[in-house]
């Protein structure tokens, strides 16, 4: 280095050009010296030999025949056929909301939004979806643009408005799903060991996060507690959750709910015991992590709110969570995404989510072998919405400029 | 004014912090207390209705009477399912540690990758992590195991690697060391050889503070142990013979085989968990600021020293703490062996539930194994983090 720095002084050279050619940028990051040059040559040959099967695969020898076939039972299960409008007019109103509730919070139209908008149409896109489906979509679309249209209206100082409608909307979801007491008709209802796919991984992912981030919150401060008691309770129910596999959890609720319960308790259905594991285990990470927040914000926050004259729940509420859950949004997300791949692990517990209904489709004589199809189109739906989840967080990270050095 | 001061002088008890935290927590201890008691109540008297004795580990002692595919120790049916138990809890064991073991070698390599200023690198590894991060572990392992094991060739058409590795529907065969008269000698030998390194790496660090040159110690501790090895090696007739595995009729002889359900686990929980520790790699590295490295260049330290005394230390303090529990998630992630059908601690112990119905039994020992490790692992990673800790005031 210092070297350089004394000849580059001497001589005076003009500053380099900052012109990038495509030249110059082959040079730059490709063949900078003969070990870069040698690893790219390496790269391109492990790509080559990794692409060149997988084309082959992909166009050629796979039948993709069967995920048409089977798109039904890999969106919703087992859901009936005849009740499939209830879905969509679940989506319908998840549009509605969604648009509502976005109007509601921010005024200004931000890339995400017109990202979001996209999607149904380019879905509309989607080969072998027919007119239906298509028309279906469109609706969506609609429905997304009159809440968005609707939530303008709302008042800056009422704009937890957006978040009252979700918390409605979840109860409102949940009641169509599940219909009446009936037996046929629109209205009939749907035992929830109909419930599957796509579908049911997403409830259980959804209902997952909402109810165990405020479980694992409270159990964080309750870690950092002052009063002994309450915080031996948090460290144990803590350190013995993830200290045990979640498949263990799953199958002890499945076995062994029912034995705690006391004789005469109505039997609670599989899925709900299913949601009962995974999100208790969930809510003890959700701790550790919101732990890593709280021990990051420094005493003299704490101090300064005392100071104020603040108690002990308005220093938490006002001061001290909102800067430690913003600095653990990243952590929080990777661990939503966890609890979202790990509701796979129901299917080892009997229920018929993504991967459950690939192997109940798998288990089809008319679709034998064809297992490389099935589980690469069930992961890509979890990576899709996986990815997703962490392309939001970098998004909101990068807003709130946190973790930037 | 006078008003909030008359109240502060004496809060009437409902707004005294003492008493509220002693009620507080007498509130939480008792419901929690109260409701563990409650399960507990309905929980014997339903177990004694179905099952006579509420809790009883008498019957690890009796016969198990079930196959396990594979095992490091001697079993058969006739064994109990405690000796079941032990061997599922020594093939979790192996599967922890050849996992741990090959996890860090991607995991590493690719966090490196990734730092890596060569664009092509540096976007293959990005993609790899991209992908496995992203994609649920339980479908890559039955991926893995069905869509690529158990579609593996018959033997006698098996791919062969040069070794030779047999890759086959049979599993993997490869060569294997087999231990003649003259190993239990050679094992001491290597125990010899260890505490020898660690004198030598001992005194060469007390000599290092006495001059303060420091030695490579690390360098030093490694060559001392191989020279002993090697030279015990050769001292001693042949402490391992080498058999390769050949093709006998439908099978491979010789060689170690590992079956294929091994083969899919182990591989499926290095490949998801290398793309975590990939990222805990790179999160470290970035973390050292870049002033540390310009203030080593300043101060004349080569590249190396760099690396060696600035770089990694600082990085090892971010990198440790998220690398354990990695460890722990992909110990805790072995459990999934019960979907490729490999007879782990959990896949023998919800066997033994099948058959005896002896569910908190059950249950109570396996969680008490994982526990056990978390724990203890736990355990000495805060005392590592208390020590590395940057204390604030």
């Amino acid at each position: 280095m210092a070297p350089a720095v004394q000849s580059s002084m001497r001589n005076a050279l003009p500053p380099p050009s900052e012109r990038s050619t495509v030249l110059g940028w082959l040079r730059k990051n490709l063949f900078d010296g003969w070990f870069n040059s040698a690893l790219t040559v390496v790269a391109l040959g492990l790509i080559l030999a990794l692409l060149r099967p997988l084309f082959n695969w992909t166009f050629n020898t796979a039948r993709w025949e069967v995920i048409p076939a089977n798109i039904n039972l890999i969106m919703r299960g087992q859901y009936p056929p005849e009740q499939a409008i209830r879905l969509w007019v679940v989506l319908f109103l998840l549009a509605f909301v969604i648009g509502f509730a976005w109007a509601a919070n921010t005024k200004t139209i931000r890339g995400e939004l017109i990202t979001l908008f996209a999607i149904p149409l380019l879905l509309m896109l989607v080969p072998f979806f027919d007119g239906g489906i298509r028309l279906n979509l469109l609706i969506i679309e609609a429905a997304g643009l009159v809440g968005y249209g609707i939530g303008r209206f709302v008042p800056e100082k009422r704009s937890n408005l957006g978040v009252w409608a979700l918390l409605i909307y979840a109860v409102v979801m949940l009641v169509i799903l599940r219909g009446g007491s009936g037996e046929t008709g629109l209205w009939a209802g749907v035992p929830t060991n109909l419930w599957g796919g796509l579908l049911l991984s997403l409830l259980l992912a959804v209902f997952g996060i909402a109810i165990s981030f405020p479980l694992g919150v409270l159990l964080a401060l309750g870690r950092q507690s002052k009063l002994p008691a309450i915080r031996m309770v948090s460290v144990l129910y803590i350190e013995f959750i993830r200290g045990v596999p979640l498949i263990s959890l799953l199958f002890m609720a499945q076995v062994m709910l029912q034995l705690f319960l006391p004789d005469g308790f109505p039997t609670i259905d599989r899925a709900l015991r299913a949601l009962a594991a995974v999100t208790l285990f969930s809510a003890a990470y959700t701790a550790e992590n919101v732990r890593g927040g709280l021990q990051s914000i420094p005493k003299g926050q704490y101090e300064a709110a005392d100071a104020m004259g603040l108690s002990t729940f308005q220093s938490m509420y006002f001061i001290i969570l909102p800067q430690a859950l913003r600095a653990v949004i990243p952590v929080l997300v990777g661990q939503f995404i966890g609890l979202f791949k790990d509701t796979s692990l129901v299917a080892l517990v009997g229920l018929f989510d993504l991967l459950g209904i690939a192997r109940t489709i798998l288990g089809n004589p008319n679709w034998l072998g064809t297992h490389q199809e099935v589980y690469a189109f069930i992961g890509l739906l979890y990576w899709i919405f996986s990815y997703m989840m962490s392309y939001t967080s970098r998004r909101i990270e990068a807003s709130l400029a946190v973790g930037t050095r | 004014m006078q008003k909030i001061a008359a109240s502060q002088a004496t809060p009437p008890f409902y707004r005294d912090e003492r008493v509220l935290g002693v009620i507080s927590q007498i509130v939480v201890v008792g419901l929690v207390v109260g409701l563990l008691g409650y399960f507990y109540n309905n929980m014997i008297s339903a177990l004694r209705e179905q099952l006579g004795v509420a809790i009883d580990y008498g019957f690890l002692r009796s016969t198990a009477g079930f196959d396990i595919g594979e095992g490091l120790i001697e079993y058969s049916r006739a064994s109990t399912y405690l000796q079941a138990l032990v061997v599922g809890l020594l093939n979790t064991f192996q599967v922890a540690v050849l996992g741990i073991f090959f996890a860090t070698l991607l995991g590493v390599l690719i966090g490196v990758m990734r730092l890596s200023t060569n664009f092509l690198v540096n976007r293959i590894a990005a993609v790899y992590i991209d992908i496995f991060r992203n994609i649920p572990l339980l479908l890559l392992l039955i991926f893995w195991a069905q869509a690529v094991f158990f579609k593996l060739p018959r033997v006698q058409e098996a791919i062969i690697f040069p070794g030779p590795t047999f890759l086959s529907n049979r599993g993997m065969a490869i060569p294997w060391g087999v231990p003649t008269e003259s190993w239990p000698t050679y094992r001491i030998v290597l125990i010899v050889g260890l505490i020898l390194a660690y004198v030598v790496a001992r005194l060469l660090k007390e000599q290092g503070k006495r001059t303060g040159r420091m030695p490579l110690l690390t360098l030093w501790f490694l060559v001392t142990f191989v020279g002993v090895a090697i030279v015990g090696w050769f001292a001693l007739p042949q402490p391992l013979t080498l058999t390769t595995p050949e093709l006998v009729g439908f099978n491979t002889q010789g060689g170690r085989v590992f079956s294929q359900q091994f083969m899919a686990l182990v591989s499926g929980l290095i490949i998801y968990t290398a793309a975590f520790i990939a990222e805990t790699v790179r999160a470290g590295i970035q973390s050292v600021s870049k002033g540390q490295r310009e203030a080593a260049t300043a101060l004349g330290l080569t590249p190396f020293q760099t690396l060696r005394l600035i770089i990694f230390p600082q990085a090892l303090r971010v990198i440790i703490p998220p690398l354990t529990s990695q460890y722990l998630n992909l110990t805790k992630n072995s459990s999934l062996a019960i979907a490729v059908g490999y007879p782990d601690l959990f896949a023998v112990g919800s066997t033994t539930l099948n058959q005896t119905g002896r569910a908190i039994e059950v249950f109570s020992l396996i969680m008490g194994v994982y526990l056990f490790f978390s724990l203890t692992t736990s355990f000495f990673m805060n005392i590592y983090n208390q020590r590395i800790k940057l204390v604030e005031r």
